[in-house]
């Protein structure tokens, strides 16, 4: 398999991939690293990539479990001040500059799911991949992601219409 | 009518059992038309689905360049490591096969010098002996 032929098998879900590396990750920085490191070890193994069936639910899930590691080092060393600090921050910013976006803070909603709940959200909600394809990204049954995307569904529009009768959006 | 329609289909979407397509009608029903007064709380939650796919990445992926001059430097110290090992060994021999050579010639030397001497030696001892046999072929003449 050579470059070319790499690309054309990989590069049709970068941006899906990005986007999750993002949700789970929050910083774009971040979830470029991420993807860098993510296609260099599709390029390590590329040979064997030839022989899986679905390539890009292999990506999927080498991206959550990417970010799953990242989170968790995170959590462990002291960047979690900093980069907690960082968001504080951010989210200040967006308050001041785009509050009334109501946009942000359906994606300020999305962030203080669970993991878990966000990457299944994001899958089926934003990148619209049936359950079973997200069953195997994530390695769960089929119903039981049915499960936790009803019930991230849920907690979204009951804080969703929270928001709304405060008048806030 | 269709808000009907679109509230089952919420109910069904919110107890995760709408298909791809009905979500697709959710979506194009939010973002394209116009929005019944008591759905719109859903509306900013499909544009924002809507909006959110619209994101790409796009910083260029490097493969080659790193990779390549990674794996060269494993070559390079790999040949450079046999290299050594080879020139050690080889040299190694070289140095003892000119030790030996030399050892031979130093030998060589010396005896070749300890023959000559007994040759010469010899030599001398024989002229002598010829002249003993004048001598005495000249006496034997003269008795007779």
């Amino acid at each position: 398999m050579n470059q070319s032929d790499f690309l054309k098998v990989v590069l049709p879900f970068k941006d899906k991939v990005f986007r999750l590396a993002k949700r789970l990750l929050v910083s774009t920085e971040e979830a470029e690293d991420a993807i860098q490191e993510l296609y260099f070890k599709l390029w390590k193994s590329k040979d064997k990539i030839v022989e899986y069936k679905n390539v890009e639910a292999f990506a999927m899930t080498m991206t959550k479990n990417y970010c799953y590691d990242r989170l968790k080092s995170k959590q462990a060393s002291n960047l979690t001040l900093v980069h907690s600090n960082y968001l504080e921050k951010d989210t200040a910013l967006y308050k001041k500059v785009e509050y009334q976006d109501s946009l942000s803070i359906v994606h300020q909603l999305i962030e203080k799911l669970p993991d878990q709940q966000k990457i299944i959200i994001q899958l089926r909600d934003i990148e619209e991949y049936d359950l079973e394809e997200i069953g195997k990204m994530v390695d769960m049954k089929p119903t039981a992601v049915r499960v936790a995307l009803s019930r991230a569904r849920k907690t979204i529009r009951e804080e969703l219409i929270k928001k709304h009768n405060y008048g806030i959006s | 009518m269709e808000s009907a329609n679109i509230e089952k289909l919420i109910k069904k979407y919110l107890e995760g059992n709408t298909s791809l397509q009905e979500e697709t009608t959710l979506k194009n029903y939010f973002t394209k038309g116009i929005v019944a007064p008591h759905l719109q709380e859903y509306q900013t939650l499909f544009t924002y689905f809507v909006t959110a796919k619209e994101e790409s990445y796009l910083k260029t992926i490097e493969l080659s360049p790193l990779k390549k001059s990674k794996r060269n430097y494993l070559w390079l110290s790999i040949v450079a490591s046999i290299a050594l090992l080879v020139g050690v060994f080889v040299g190694k021999q070289q140095y003892e096969e000119y030790q030996q050579k030399q050892e031979a010639e130093r030998l060589f030397a010396e005896l070749s010098k300890g023959l000559k001497l007994i040759s010469t030696n010899l030599q001398k001892g024989e002229q002598a002996v010829a002249s003993l046999y004048t001598l005495e072929n000249t006496v034997n003449k003269i008795v007779k």
